[in-house]
C-alpha cells in the first residue's frame, strides 16, 4: 500500500513544483523520491501532507456539482435569509447588523434580526469577502456565500485528520479525513450554495471536540482555552451548540464515574466551561441562557461536581484514615447532590431557570412534538429518520461503525471514550431527527476510520511479516504490542497470507464502492438547489422549472414596494430575499400564533379568510401548486399541517372537517370544507379547464394522481394576479372592499 | 411648415388644457341621458339650475348610438344623470358594466325611474344597494299624507317631509314645504352599509298597483319604503336614486303643496329646494373634505423619521379642508381622532384643533416594537370619508442606547473589578512570594 502511494506521490510531486514549503527545501528537480534520500519519517510526512492536500481539494470540488449542474446560486429556504443578512452586513456594517430591526418580515410584528440569529455564518462570510476584496479580487458576495460551505467542509477534513490522529494514529486521521470529505451525510448540508449555519457549524463542532480531547489528553490550559474559543465560534454559528454543552459534561461525568478523574480533566473542563460560557454570553441570541435555561444546567451541575471531587481529593490527600474518608465522602456527596437538586428545584419553580424547550423535549421523546407542537413536527427535516436514509447517507460507515467501536473499546483511553460517547449519542439523535444525521456524520467517519485503519494495518502487517523474516514486525515503532502479539499468534493459521490479501482486496473494494456511492449521491440527490427544479422530459432531456424565481421576480417588479404577501411560512425567506416584499410569516417560526393565523386563513372559507387577510393588511397571497408539473412538495400536500397548526391555536379549525374517513383527498370524494377552503380554491382556480396529461380528463392533478373535485371555482374576494409558466407558483391579489357595499 | 412650431406648442400645451384642476372636486361635465327629448323642456328648471351653477350638461337620447362615457380610456364626464326610466338598452357603449365602472372610478350618478322602470335601471339600482318594488305597476300610495290637489286622485301623489337630518346633504336652510312625489318606492338592501334614506315615505304608505284591487298584503310598506336614497361609495362617488322622475319636473317644482290633514298650504312645493340641494351634494359642491400636510415627527424635530424608537415622543398634525363650492375652507370640528395602530389601536386620541383646519396632537410611542400605522378614519354623515393611513415601523432600543452605568448596579461593578484586582494580586503573591 505504501509503495503504491509513493509511486502516485512521486508522479504528483514531479509534476507539481512545490506542494508545500517545508518539503521544497529537499526538492531538487529531475530526481526521483528515492534519490532524495529522505529518511522514512520525512517520507511519511511528505506522503501525509500530500494526501491531506488531495483530500482538502477533493472535499471542495465534490461539492461543486450543484454549481456545474445549475448555476452559482443560493439553495433552499434558510440560506436565503442568511444571504440577505450577509448582504446587509456587508453593505451597512456590523453595528447596523447587530441592531437590525426588520420591518419586512412578520408584518406587523417585525423581527429584531440582530438579536435573533446566530451571526457566525454571516460574519465569517463577510470576513472572507472583505479579505478577498482586500486582495483586490472583485467577487460578488453571493459567490462567497455559495462557496463558504465547501470551504469549511475542506477545513473540516483537516480537523478530522488531527482528531483521528489524537484518537488513534495518523493513519486513522488520514482515513477519517478522506471519509468525511465525501460522506453524503455531511455533503447534504454543505454543497456549494447551501449557505446555512450547519456548513460552518460542523467544522466548529469538530474543532471544539478535537481541542477539548486534546486538552483532556494534555491537561494544558492553552488547549482548553482554544477549545473554549472553538465553542464560542460554534455558539455563534448554530443552535446545535447545545449538543456540545451537554455532551462534554456527560463525558466528564462518565470519566468521574469510571474513576478516570484526573487533573487533566479538571483543568480542561473547568477552563473550557467557564471561558466558553462567558464567551457564549456575548452572542445576543444566546444571552444568559447558559445560567438560566434548563438545557444548560447539566454543564453547570457537572462543574460544581468537579469542584466537589477536587475537594474530596484534597481531603483524601490530607486524611490518612480510609474509614474516616469513606464517611466523609458519603456525607459530602449526599450534601452536594442535595444542594444541587434543591437549587435546581428552586430555580425552576421561581422561573429563574427556564424549562426545556419543545425542540429539546422532542429530541428526548420523539413522539412529543407530534402530540404537542405541530409546528416542529411539520418540518420535514424534523421527522424521525428512515432506515434507508441511514444507508443512503452513511453507506459502509454503517457497518464499519460497530467495528470501530470494537477497536475503541479494545484500546480504551480518555480520547476513545469521548469518541464512543459522541458516536453513540449522536447516533441516537440521528435516529430521532433526519437533520441530525449531520451531527452524527463526523463521529461515524472517525470511528469507521479507526476500524478501517486498524484493520488494514493489521492485514498489511500480516502480509509483510510473512514475506520478511518472522517477528520483524514487532520491532516496528508504531505498532502496538497487542497487534504484534496478535500477528505472531495468527502465524499458526493456514492460508494466512492469502487470507489477508483477500481481505485487503475486499476492504479496497468496499472503499471504492463507498467512493462511487458518495459521488453518485452527491451528484444526483444533494446538488439540487430546490428553488430550481429539474425533471426528465419525455425524450430523456432535462427540463428546468424555474418558476420560483419567475414568481419572486414578478413580485419585485410588479407590486408596490410596501405590499404585504401572505404565504405559508416555508416561502417567507425567499419572498423577502428575492421578491423584496414584506411577508406575514417566514421560516423563523418564532411566533406560533401568527403562523396559526395564516394557517387559519388558508383553511377557512373565502369570506372568513378575507376578514383575516384584511386585518393583516394582506395585499397578495402566494401559493405553491404542483398539480401541473407533478411537483409533490406543494401547498396542497402541506395543507394538513396548516390545518393542524391553525387548529392548535384556533379550535374552530378541525382536522376531521378536511378528511373523509381519515383519508385526505382532493377529488370528488373530498370533504366539502376541503373543496371550498381558500387553499383549495387558490391552488385549483381555473385548473379545471386545463388538460395536464394526455388521455386524462381536464383538471387532472398530476401531483396527487386524481381528477379534482371542484372544477368550477369562483373567487369573490381575490383575483388572480400571476401564475408562473408551469403553474408552480400562483399569486393572487386581495381585492379592496366592494366600492358600493 | 411655418405652422409647425405653433402646432407643436399647442400639442405640448394640450395636456394642460385638458387638465381639469384636481383642486376642485366639483363635477364639471355631466352627461344627461333622456328617454324622450321632451324631458329637456318639461324638466328645464332643474337643468337650468345645474347649468347656472357652472355644470356643462350634455344631453343625449338613450338610444343615441354615439353615447359613450369614455374615450381612449379617459372619462369624458364627471357625472351621469339617467332620466330614462323605460330604456331597456342604451345606445353606444353604455351598459350596466360601463355605468358601474364609471361609479367605481369615482364619478357621480343620479338615477331616476318611474312606474315603468326597466330591468336595466332596476339592476343598476340593485347594484347600488336599493331594490325597487318588483311589481312593475306598483306605486307608492299614501291615504293619509297625500298631497291635496284640485282633482281628487288615487293618493299616488304624496307629500313627504320626512327628510334625513343632515345639513351637509340637504343644506343648512330647512326645507319647510313638503316634497311632492309620484312614483315607485324602493327598499334599502340591509347588506349594504353605505346606502342612506334621504326622503322616506310616511308610516302609512304602501306600494301597490293603484288600478287594481289589493289582493295580498303589499311587500313594501311604511317606513321601509324609501323615496329618495343616496349612496356614498368607498371611493367617495355619490349616487342618488329616486323612484320618481316627476319629482324633478317643472310642474311639481311650480305647484303648491299641502299635505293632507295639515292646514299649512305652501305656495311652492319643497321639490326645487330639495332637488337642488341634493344635487349640490351629489356633484360634490358640498361635504367634500380633503386632508393635507399630514406630518409627524419627534418632539423638537421637524423632519419626518423613517422609523421611530419605542418610547419616543412624537407630534402628529394634519390639516383638513372642506370644499365650499368655490374654495377650500378650513374644516372645524372637535371629533377627529387618531389611532396608533398595530392590529389594534395602541393609542387612540382626539386631535386638538386650532379652529383653522389644523389638527394636532402629541403622544408617546408605546413600549412595543412593530410596524405601526398612523390611522385617521374620519367618517361623518354626508362628508366624504377621510382615511389617512401612514405606515411607520417602531424599533426597539439599539444596544448602545441603554444607560451605560446604572446606579443600582454599582455593587456589581465593584464586585467584578475587585475580583479582577484580587486575582491579579493573588497571582503575583502566589507566583513570586513563596
Amino acid at each position: 500500500m505504501v509503495g503504491k502511494m509513493e509511486a502516485v506521490n512521486g508522479v504528483k510531486s514531479g509534476s507539481n513544483s512545490s506542494p508545500s514549503t517545508f518539503q521544497s527545501a529537499f526538492f531538487k528537480p529531475d530526481l526521483s523520491l528515492k534519490s532524495l534520500k529522505l529518511k522514512t519519517k520525512q517520507q511519511e510526512l511528505l506522503i501525509r501532507v500530500s494526501i491531506l492536500t488531495l483530500v482538502y481539494i477533493l472535499a471542495f470540488i465534490t461539492r461543486l456539482f450543484s454549481v456545474l449542474r445549475y448555476e452559482s446560486m443560493i439553495h433552499e429556504f434558510d440560506p436565503y435569509f442568511n444571504y440577505r443578512t450577509t448582504l446587509f452586513l456587508t453593505e451597512k456594517g456590523f453595528y447596523e447588523f447587530w441592531n437590525w430591526f426588520d420591518s419586512e418580515s412578520w408584518y406587523p410584528l417585525g423581527r429584531i434580526i440582530g438579536g435573533t440569529l446566530y451571526p457566525g455564518l454571516m460574519v465569517t462570510a463577510a470576513l472572507i469577502y472583505s479579505i478577498i476584496r482586500f486582495l483586490r479580487f472583485a467577487v460578488h458576495i453571493r459567490e462567497v456565500c455559495v462557496l463558504t460551505a465547501p470551504f469549511f467542509a475542506s477545513n473540516t477534513t483537516i480537523v478530522a485528520y488531527f482528531f483521528g490522529k489524537e484518537l488513534w494514529d495518523s493513519g486513522a486521521g488520514l482515513v477519517a479525513a478522506a471519509l468525511i470529505a465525501i460522506c453524503p451525510g455531511y455533503i447534504s448540508r454543505s454543497v456549494a450554495g447551501s449557505y446555512d449555519n450547519e456548513g460552518v457549524a460542523i467544522f466548529a463542532l469538530l474543532l471544539t471536540f478535537y481541542l477539548f480531547v486534546k486538552a483532556v489528553n494534555t491537561g494544558s490550559l492553552a488547549w482548553a482555552l482554544a477549545s473554549a474559543f472553538g465553542y464560542f465560534y460554534m455558539v455563534s454559528a448554530w443552535g446545535g451548540y447545545v449538543f456540545i454543552i451537554n455532551l462534554i459534561p456527560l463525558y466528564a461525568m462518565v470519566l468521574l464515574i469510571t474513576g478516570r478523574y484526573s487533573m487533566r480533566l479538571y483543568v480542561a473542563y473547568n477552563c473550557m466551561y467557564i471561558l466558553g460560557m462567558l464567551l457564549a454570553m456575548q452572542i445576543r441570541f444566546v444571552g444568559f441562557q447558559h445560567v438560566q435555561s434548563g438545557e444548560h444546567m447539566a454543564a453547570m451541575g457537572v462543574f460544581f461536581l468537579m469542584q466537589v471531587f477536587y475537594f474530596l481529593d484534597w481531603v483524601k490527600h490530607l486524611l490518612s484514615d480510609t474509614k474516616l474518608f469513606q464517611a466523609f465522602l458519603r456525607i459530602t456527596v449526599t450534601c452536594a447532590v442535595g444542594v444541587g437538586a434543591i437549587a435546581l428545584g428552586v430555580g425552576t419553580a421561581s422561573g429563574y431557570i427556564s424549562p426545556w424547550t419543545g425542540r429539546f423535549y422532542s429530541l428526548l421523546d420523539p413522539t412529543y412534538a407530534k402530540d404537542h407542537i405541530p409546528i416542529i413536527a411539520s418540518v420535514s427535516e424534523h421527522q424521525p429518520t428512515a432506515w434507508s436514509s441511514f444507508m443512503f447517507d452513511f453507506h459502509i460507515l454503517l457497518f464499519l461503525f460497530p467495528a470501530g467501536l470494537y477497536f475503541c473499546f479494545k484500546r480504551l483511553s480518555d480520547a476513545t471514550i469521548f469518541i464512543v460517547m459522541y458516536g453513540l449519542t449522536s447516533m441516537y439523535f440521528a435516529g430521532v431527527m433526519v437533520r441530525l444525521i449531520l451531527v452524527a456524520t463526523p463521529a461515524m467517519c472517525l470511528i469507521s476510520a479507526i476500524a478501517v485503519s486498524a484493520t488494514i494495518k493489521n492485514l498489511t502487517q500480516l502480509v509483510r511479516t510473512k514475506s520478511k523474516v518472522a517477528h520483524t514486525g514487532s520491532s516496528k515503532g508504531t505498532t502496538s504490542g497487542k497487534a504484534s502479539s496478535k500477528a505472531s499468534l495468527d502465524q499458526s493459521l493456514p492460508f494466512q497470507r492469502n487470507g489477508a490479501v483477500a481481505l485487503l482486496i475486499g476492504a479496497f473494494y468496499l472503499l471504492c464502492k463507498y467512493v462511487t456511492h458518495c459521488t453518485w449521491v452527491t451528484s444526483e440527490a444533494y446538488s439540487s438547489p430546490s428553488i430550481v427544479l429539474a425533471a426528465r422530459g419525455a425524450y430523456g432531456n432535462r427540463v428546468i422549472f424555474d418558476d420560483y424565481r419567475e414568481a419572486y421576480f414578478w413580485l419585485r417588479q410588479n407590486t408596490p414596494p410596501d405590499a404585504k404577501v401572505m404565504s405559508w411560512w416555508d416561502y417567507g425567506y425567499q419572498i423577502t430575499a428575492m421578491g423584496n416584499r414584506t411577508v406575514i410569516v417566514d421560516n423563523n417560526t418564532w411566533n406560533n400564533t401568527h403562523i396559526a393565523t395564516v394557517g387559519r386563513a388558508m383553511s377557512s372559507y373565502e369570506d372568513e379568510a378575507y376578514e383575516i387577510m384584511r386585518s393583516l393588511d394582506v395585499d397578495y397571497v402566494l401559493v405553491v401548486f404542483g398539480g401541473v408539473t407533478g411537483y409533490s412538495s406543494d401547498d396542497i400536500n402541506k395543507f394538513l399541517w396548516m390545518v393542524r397548526i391553525g387548529g392548535g391555536v384556533f379550535p374552530v379549525i378541525k382536522e376531521p372537517d378536511y378528511l373523509v374517513n381519515g383519508e385526505y383527498r382532493v377529488d370528488k370524494g373530498a370533504a366539502p370544507k376541503m373543496l371550498n377552503c381558500l387553499m383549495y380554491k387558490l391552488s385549483y382556480y381555473r385548473f379545471g379547464e386545463l388538460q395536464t396529461e394526455y388521455g386524462k380528463p381536464p383538471g387532472y392533478d398530476r401531483a396527487r394522481g386524481a381528477e379534482i373535485g371542484n372544477k368550477d371555482i369562483k373567487l369573490e374576494y381575490l383575483e388572480e394576479a400571476f401564475t408562473t409558466s408551469n403553474w408552480i407558483v400562483r399569486i393572487y391579489k386581495v381585492k379592496p372592499p366592494n366600492n358600493r357595499w | 411648415m411655418a405652422n409647425l412650431p405653433m402646432f407643436l406648442t399647442i400639442i405640448s400645451f394640450l395636456p394642460f388644457l385638458c387638465y381639469s384642476s384636481p383642486e376642485n372636486p366639483t363635477d364639471r361635465r355631466i352627461l344627461v341621458v333622456l328617454d324622450d327629448i321632451g324631458l329637456k323642456s318639461s324638466h328645464s328648471i332643474f337643468f337650468k339650475s345645474l347649468q347656472t351653477r357652472g355644470l356643462e350638461l350634455d344631453f343625449k337620447l338613450a338610444d343615441d348610438p354615439k353615447i359613450s362615457l369614455q374615450r381612449f380610456g379617459q372619462y369624458l364626464y364627471d357625472g351621469l344623470i339617467l332620466f330614462s326610466p323605460t330604456t331597456e338598452r342604451f345606445g353606444g357603449s353604455l351598459d350596466l358594466g360601463a355605468i358601474l365602472d364609471f361609479v367605481d372610478s369615482g364619478h357621480d350618478l343620479i338615477i331616476t325611474t318611474d312606474v315603468s322602470a326597466s330591468g336595466l335601471i332596476r339592476s343598476i339600482a340593485t347594484e347600488c344597494g336599493v331594490d325597487f318594488d318588483e311589481d312593475p305597476s306598483a306605486m307608492v300610495i299614501d291615504h293619509t299624507s297625500y298631497a291635496v290637489s284640485d282633482t281628487e286622485g288615487d293618493h299616488t301623489l304624496i307629500a313627504s317631509d320626512d327628510f334625513i337630518q343632515s345639513d351637509v346633504i340637504l343644506g343648512s336652510t330647512t326645507i319647510e314645504a313638503p316634497v311632492l312625489y309620484k312614483g315607485i318606492g324602493h327598499s334599502l338592501n340591509s347588506a349594504n352599509s353605505l346606502v342612506l334614506k334621504v326622503l322616506s315615505a310616511s308610516p302609512s304608505a304602501y306600494s301597490a298597483d293603484p288600478n287594481s284591487k289589493l289582493s295580498s298584503p303589499p311587500l313594501l310598506t311604511g317606513l321601509a319604503i324609501s323615496l329618495v336614497s343616496v349612496v356614498q361609495a368607498r371611493n367617495n362617488a355619490r349616487i342618488m336614486i329616486s323612484g320618481s322622475l316627476e319629482m324633478f319636473s317643472n310642474r311639481l317644482f311650480r305647484s303648491g303643496a299641502q299635505k293632507a290633514g295639515s292646514s299649512n298650504r305652501y305656495e311652492k312645493s319643497g321639490n326645487e329646494q330639495f332637488v337642488t340641494e341634493l344635487s349640490k351634494w351629489i356633484f360634490h359642491e358640498r361635504g367634500h373634505l380633503k386632508a393635507a400636510n399630514v406630518r409627524h415627527h419627534k418632539v423638537g424635530e421637524t423632519d419626518e423619521p423613517a422609523m421611530y424608537r419605542i418610547n419616543d415622543d412624537l407630534e402628529y398634525s394634519v390639516e383638513i379642508h372642506e370644499w365650499s363650492g368655490k374654495s377650500w375652507e378650513p374644516y372645524v370640528s372637535n371629533d377627529v381622532q387618531i389611532q396608533f395602530y398595530m392590529m389594534s389601536p395602541y393609542v387612540l386620541k382626539t386631535l386638538s384643533s386650532d379652529q383653522k383646519g389644523k389638527y394636532f396632537t402629541s403622544f408617546k410611542v408605546p413600549d412595543i416594537y412593530g410596524v405601526f400605522q398612523f390611522k385617521v378614519e374620519y367618517q361623518r354623515l354626508g362628508y366624504t370619508s377621510l382615511s389617512l393611513l401612514k405606515q411607520i415601523p417602531v424599533r426597539p432600543f439599539k444596544h448602545n442606547e441603554y444607560e451605560r452605568f446604572i446606579k443600582t448596579a454599582f455593587p456589581y461593578y465593584g464586585a467584578s473589578f475587585s475580583a479582577m484586582a484580587g486575582f491579579f494580586i493573588f497571582s503575583i503573591v502566589y507566583l513570586y512570594y513563596k
